[in-house]
């Protein structure tokens, strides 16, 4: 289980219906790989985020696969329409098979 | 190729390197401002200095590093003091104490950097930050001294240095440190290690100029702990000083010994004036 993990997400307050906006997004997570060992010789097991996703009002907005090679405290940033007013999830999951999530609203200005 | 031709060529390389892009440099004219708060990059220098401009190493860096210290998202020093966060909160030791339960919240630490390090009246010895966090773990705490140069330690300079952000540097010279002073000013005037450089030589003499592919800073403190992107982790100002002295080929100065903080407190009176900006982004 990795420790200190804290997810961080950055969404406008509010936006103009059909604006496109900037989320930025990070986890603090130590992704150890699974190639590396330690002291002992032996293998350090595998654990990282494996997958992300972001959905508005239930509508997937972005998916994203990670694998092995990605560094510690992966940082997403990626642009989002907003039609309507509404709460944007944010899920990461761990190979040890935590989810964390977090919620953003957005209003309609 | 006769000689008038060879001429030409050489004169078409000369006007092709005229022509080449300029290498990255930073827009010395920007503001550096972090939510809201419009910091002090540049201003008059202290009395006692040789030049008139005291400028902060982020007038020195690109673009796109200057942006990553306007912006704590962007801002990868965060994350260790958001780790140092958690450690302020966390009970440690015989006593039962945390930082919390003397201290209260980390805002009460506001103002502390800029006078660091200072000359401690109990222990009869100028102090740096660090021996002060070590001090509380040793005696209130009663749990195990950080290392210096440890990550827990240098996260935890940073949680207490972005409390004073925004305020100015302003250690004391006078009274008991001004014997720390002159030896640190005598350090930054003397020529260490087989390329023969002082301190000056670089930071006073050439600040501004390309050592490498890198613009030299004057070497002000009042960014540290700096998130480095060489190191991509927070870095303490005694272990930048071992790095420079290591580059003039000498034998450096241990971390945490009596020289590095002398010139620790020299170094920083230079940048009386300037903006903590702790953790800043750096190269």
């Amino acid at each position: 289980m990795a420790d200190n993990v804290t997810p961080r997400v950055r969404v406008p307050r509010s936006a103009a219906a059909g604006e496109v906006i900037t989320i930025k997004t990070l986890i603090s997570h130590i992704m150890e790989s699974g190639q590396r060992k330690d002291g002992d010789g032996n293998v350090i097991p595998r654990s990282i985020i494996n997958t992300f996703s972001c959905d508005f009002n239930g509508q997937n907005v972005i998916l994203v696969n990670l694998d092995a090679a990605i560094s510690a405290n992966p940082y997403f940033e990626f642009d989002a329409v907003v039609p309507e007013a509404g709460e944007f999830t944010f899920t990461w999951n761990d190979d040890d098979g935590s989810v964390y999530t977090d919620t953003k609203a957005i209003e309609i200005a | 190729m006769n000689i008038s031709n060879l001429t030409k060529g050489l004169a078409m390389g000369a006007v092709l390197a005229c022509m080449a892009p300029m290498t990255a440099s930073a827009d010395e004219s920007a503001e550096l401002v972090i939510d809201g708060v419009t910091l002090v990059t540049r201003t008059a220098a202290p009395d006692h200095m040789n030049i008139d401009e005291i400028i902060s190493g982020w007038v020195f860096r690109s673009d796109e590093t200057q942006a990553m210290q306007m912006d704590d998202f962007d801002n990868p020093g965060m994350l260790q003091v958001d780790a140092a966060a958690a450690d302020w909160a966390t009970v440690e030791g015989e006593a039962g104490e945390s930082c919390q339960s003397c201290h209260g919240d980390p805002s009460s630490m506001a103002g502390v950097r800029t006078v660091m390090p200072r000359y401690n009246e109990a222990a009869g010895d100028l102090w740096s930050l660090e021996e002060y966090i070590n001090n509380c773990r040793t005696e209130r705490m009663q749990a195990e001294a950080w290392g210096w140069n440890s990550e827990d330690m240098i996260s935890m300079t940073g949680l207490i240095s972005l409390q004073s952000r925004g305020m100015v540097v302003n250690v004391a010279i006078d009274g008991p440190a001004t014997p720390y002073w002159e030896q640190g000013r005598e350090m930054y005037y003397t020529r260490y290690g087989q390329l023969e450089l002082a301190c000056a030589n670089c930071h006073e003499d050439n600040y501004g100029n390309l050592i490498r592919a890198d613009h030299l800073s004057q070497g002000q403190t009042n960014g540290f702990p700096a998130y480095r992107l060489k190191t991509t982790g927070l870095n303490s100002i005694h272990n930048r000083f071992r790095g420079c002295i290591r580059d003039t080929r000498a034998e450096t100065f241990a971390i945490g010994s009596p020289e590095l903080k002398a010139l620790e407190l020299y170094v920083a009176s230079r940048g009386n004036g300037l903006s903590v900006e702790g953790p800043s982004v750096r190269n």
